[in-house]
């Protein structure tokens, strides 16, 4: 397996952003996942993403773990530096980038082997810090790279394609998201690009560690009949509670929406999130409303999705370092040295 | 060296954790200190809170040696439970003081030491009334009494306690009370001094005391590092204390309040380890304190960063292993952990500081080395440097010092190059150039720890891997002459054996050394401060019949390198090995080397 250019191709009166970038601009390497893979669909609506909310592709960082999905850094936005770390260490390494340098846009690759195995515990300090990032987690309930074993997203019953049915209970990423203290957590569907898309828009724009968790089929290992995470499963008890509307800061609201229905959140950066109700008493501001939400979605096998929880009042881990608007690694050096004169100085207490 | 005599002597006390003795044999150190003796003081301590045994041992150096005696000549036994062992432990001739509220005939069975009983307990809780305080005064009233007996000056003392309670005043006549207690007690009882004792001399100026710890904390601040995780272990953890306690007065900016740094607690070592590779990988000066289980676990991010060229700065401050062994012992037994961390084919850099002086000035070296070759590198410490207070001379700067920070790419001069690869050697010295993050598009790469060529490209040809790996094998072998050089002492006369050691053996060795060369024994010594080794340390070996490995582990890890990374002739290298926990003593590597030269007919 190699990976190659992908040669980009320029339609005429081709769609541009507020940079005059294309679409084609945020595209990546070709890429080398199965036909079919959930994964590149996503990829497919990060780069749109991206492009619509108008980031200079060299001011996003990617970082992932390792496996199938973190294989994804590569093939969308050639023009970002990226980063395959370790299994399961990538919100570490995520949470030092991001401590480094405040101005760049960060967001993190992972899977349920990744995030649910090795990485749960990396994930839920990623979470408990408020890292700003926007975290994807490709969940596909099996392994890859391995050939298919479960992975800890598995639900009770599902068949393996070698035939055997997991036991075990499954770790839900939205609950386990809600329970260590994201503060934006949503679920969607490698298939529904239209929720999904707002939904990575709103989470690249959210202060502090959002959480998507996108069902992604895995066609290879997990698409067939009796398993809980193929096309056809999903397809069936995909339940979208919220829809999330992204809105930038210029756009004015036109659409109108019935009283009652419309929920506006609004960003720090002045965006708004318009969400309307697609379950009449669902309030996605309401930690403990979502929780149960999700609680009950899971014992009737109906997946939950769309933005399912969002808190912007929480300080981020910037905030709570108190490290200010500047970037910790562009503070010049005459500026971190306190001086000869100082060292002596402070010696005085070692007489 | 048979000792005791004015200057030139040992103190052991003996307490329990817990009871606020820290202070006390702190102050009892400092009054020495200040009357112009040199001293070397040794915390020996459990892995434990409160109520099990704990020493402190103070040598009175009046020659200046930094290491440990070995003797002890007084002992002031304030702990019931390890009476037995202090008085065993004396060398005849000793004094032994112990609190004789409750009497304890048995002590005097030696006949070789004199013992002296001082009511301390009886005494404190007469003069006070409070009970906690009965505990702390009882430790100000053993200082009183060691201090008549060694001739301590008390003005000095005075001049110590209030600096202590700079901030609560009121506590500084209650502390003078109870050091007169135990002051007047022995000098009206006993005759005082005893013939050991201090003498003021005008041997500690320009000197400080402190542990090897600060001074890395120190080193990190003004080598500029922006960024530290770690995860709590001892005994790396008073570096980091150290580091955010000077960020907090020298790194706030005084005009927005705004941190310039960012400390970060991980959940485990495996995460400090990735958040300090991820800071560093996108422009932070990072760093990471740890000891050897926490090498251990961050072994599979070492790796990571070796292969995909990320620097980091970790700070071994090593303990006894294996597996959580001895916390709060000291030892050298992460030499071969550091040299080859992590799976497949790792070499790493490795810098050995002998003393507190040394871990500021390399703690600055580690940063420019990880930086300059986009590397790991482990600053290798212990116990014995990190925690313990140590003289050495004043710490200075010079403010025109600039980081080396390698071959990081501008976005201008970006936008100069045709094309930009990651892992090309364009200079031919083995170091490409990086970018950072957010600086230009065309400086963008893909940072993998999986197979990749020259270009930064994943890649499963064997060429193609090899070419970089062998690169990566160079860049490490360049590094030689960038560590810190060896620091040779030579005999007088034509010496057929050397000795090599490392880190905290120093003291000890020269020790050893000088009085082997008084005794007839003329030995060079060669203390090796980096690692890949420099031609210098071959060079040494060859010169020499015999060559004495001295270090603190069992396995001989150091000789080990050697071994491995020199030509050195195998049987041409002794181990000398130490491995009890307690920091080395100069008389066990002298005996160990007169004995072996003997046996050897090498003199």
């Amino acid at each position: 397996m190699t990976s190659f250019v992908k040669p980009k191709i320029r339609r005429k009166q081709e769609p541009v952003n507020t940079l005059g970038m294309v679409r084609a601009d945020y595209d990546g390497t070709a890429s080398t996942l199965c036909a079919g893979c959930g994964h590149d669909s996503v990829n497919a609506a990060l780069a749109r993403a991206f492009f619509e909310l108008s980031v200079e592709p060299h001011m996003a960082v990617k970082v992932s773990g390792i496996g199938c999905s973190s294989k994804s850094p590569t093939y969308f936005m050639s023009d970002a530096h990226g980063a395959n770390t370790v299994h399961g260490r990538m919100p570490a390494f995520a949470t030092g980038a991001v401590a480094a340098n405040s101005d760049l846009t960060y967001i993190g690759i992972s899977g349920d082997g990744d995030s649910l195995s090795i990485g749960l515990g990396q994930m839920a300090h990623a979470i408990r810090r408020n890292v700003n990032m926007l975290y994807m987690l490709y969940n596909n309930g099996v392994y890859g790279l391995t050939k298919g074993q479960f992975s800890a997203s598995a639900d009770i019953g599902s068949v393996a394609k070698k035939g055997g049915a997991n036991e075990l209970p499954p770790i839900d990423p939205a609950a386990l998201a809600l329970a260590t203290g994201a503060t934006f957590v949503a679920r969607s569907f490698s298939g529904d690009r239209e929720q999904l898309i707002p939904l990575i828009k709103a989470g690249l724009r959210h202060t502090g560690f959002a959480v998507i968790d996108v069902i992604s089929p895995c066609v290879t290992f997990n698409d067939h009949k009796g398993s809980t995470k193929s096309y056809a499963h999903t397809y069936k008890y995909f339940h979208p509670a919220v829809h999330a509307d992204f809105v930038p800061p210029s756009e004015e609201i036109i659409t109108a929406y019935e009283e009652g229905e419309l929920m506006p959140v609004e960003m720090h950066d002045g965006s708004r999130i318009r969400l309307r109700k697609l379950d009449s008493d669902y309030d996605p501001r309401d930690r403990a409303g979502a929780f149960a939400k999700v609680l009950e979605g899971q014992s009737k096998d109906e997946i939950l999705t769309g933005l399912l929880y969002i808190n912007e009042d929480l300080p981020d881990m910037h905030a709570r370092k108190n490290t200010g608007p500047r970037p910790l690694n562009q503070i010049p050096y005459s500026e971190l040295n306190p001086g000869a004169a100082k060292l002596k100085d402070l010696q005085r207490s070692f007489r | 060296m048979n000792g005791p005599s004015v200057n030139d002597f040992v103190i052991k006390v003996a307490t329990v954790n817990g009871t606020g003795s820290a202070s006390a044999n702190g102050l009892l150190m400092k009054t020495i200190f200040r009357m112009g003796v040199p001293v070397v003081g040794k915390n020996i301590f459990p892995s434990n809170i409160q109520g099990l045994p704990t020493w402190y041992e103070i040598r009175v150096t009046g020659d200046g040696y930094g290491g440990r005696d070995g003797n002890v000549h007084l002992s002031v036994a304030m702990n019931p439970d390890t009476y037995a062992d202090d008085v065993a432990e004396l060398t005849p001739g000793g004094v032994l003081m112990y609190d004789s509220t409750w009497p304890r005939p048995q002590l005097t069975a030696r006949t070789d030491v004199t013992v002296i009983g001082v009511p301390l307990s009886r005494m404190c809780n007469d003069a006070f009334a409070v009970a906690r305080s009965r505990v702390l005064m009882k430790n100000m009233a053993y200082v009183g009494a060691a201090a008549a007996l060694l001739n301590l000056d008390m003005a000095v003392i005075q001049a110590l306690v209030e600096e202590m309670f700079a901030s609560k005043p009121r506590l500084v006549p209650d502390n003078m009370k109870a050091l007169a207690l135990g002051f007047d007690y022995v000098s009206e009882n006993f005759e005082c001094p005893l013939p050991f004792r201090v003498m003021s001399m005008n041997k500690t100026e320009g000197k400080i005391i402190i542990d090897g710890n600060t001074a890395a904390a120190l080193g990190c601040v003004y080598g500029g590092a922006t960024f530290g995780a770690w995860y709590p272990i001892t005994p790396s953890t008073s570096l980091m204390d150290g580091f955010a306690e000077y960020c907090a007065k020298l790194r706030v900016d005084p005009e927005t309040g705004f941190n310039k740094f960012c400390i970060i607690q991980a959940e485990d070592e495996l995460a400090a380890a990735g958040l300090t590779i991820g800071a560093s990988w996108n422009g932070a000066r990072a760093f990471t304190p740890t000891s050897g289980p926490g090498i251990s676990l961050m072994s599979e991010f070492i790796g990571y960063a070796y292969y995909a060229e990320v620097p980091m700065v970790l700070f071994d401050i090593q303990r006894v292993g294996p597996s959580t062994g001895m916390p709060t012992r000291t030892q050298q037994c992460d030499i071969q952990l550091c040299a080859y961390a992590s799976h497949g084919d790792t070499r790493h850099i490795l810098v050995f500081p002998a003393n507190p002086r040394e871990c500021f000035e390399m703690a600055v070296n580690a940063l420019d080395l990880a930086e300059r070759f986009q590397t790991p590198v482990f600053f290798m410490s212990d116990i014995d440097i990190g925690m313990n207070d140590w003289m050495v001379d004043e710490l200075t700067w010079d403010d025109t010092y600039i980081p080396d920070r390698g071959k990081v790419l501008t976005a201008e001069e970006v936008d100069g190059l045709d094309t930009f690869h990651r892992y090309l050697d364009v200079d031919g010295d083995t170091i490409p150039y990086r970018t950072l993050p957010g600086t230009n598009p065309k400086g963008s790469y893909f940072l993998r720890g999986s197979g990749h060529n020259k270009f930064g490209r994943y890649t499963e040809k064997g060429p193609e891997y090899k070419e970089v790996v062998d690169r990566l094998l160079a860049k490490w072998k360049s590094a030689a002459e960038a560590v810190p050089a060896p620091i040779t002492i030579s005999a007088r006369s034509k010496a057929r054996c050397g000795i090599i050691a490392v880190g905290s053996s120093d003291p000890a060795v020269l020790e050893a050394r000088d009085r082997l060369e008084a005794s007839g024994i003329p030995v060079d010594y060669m203390r090796v401060r980096g690692f890949p080794f420099s031609k210098e340390v071959e060079a040494f070996i060859d010169a020499h019949e015999q060559v004495f490995v001295v270090e603190q582990n069992r396995d001989a890890q150091l000789r080990g390198l050697l071994v491995a990374e020199t030509t050195a002739p195998k049987e041409k290298l002794v181990a000398i090995l130490h491995y009890s926990g307690e920091p080395l003593n100069f008389r066990f590597v002298y005996d160990e080397i007169q004995t072996a030269v003997k046996v050897r007919k090498i003199a």
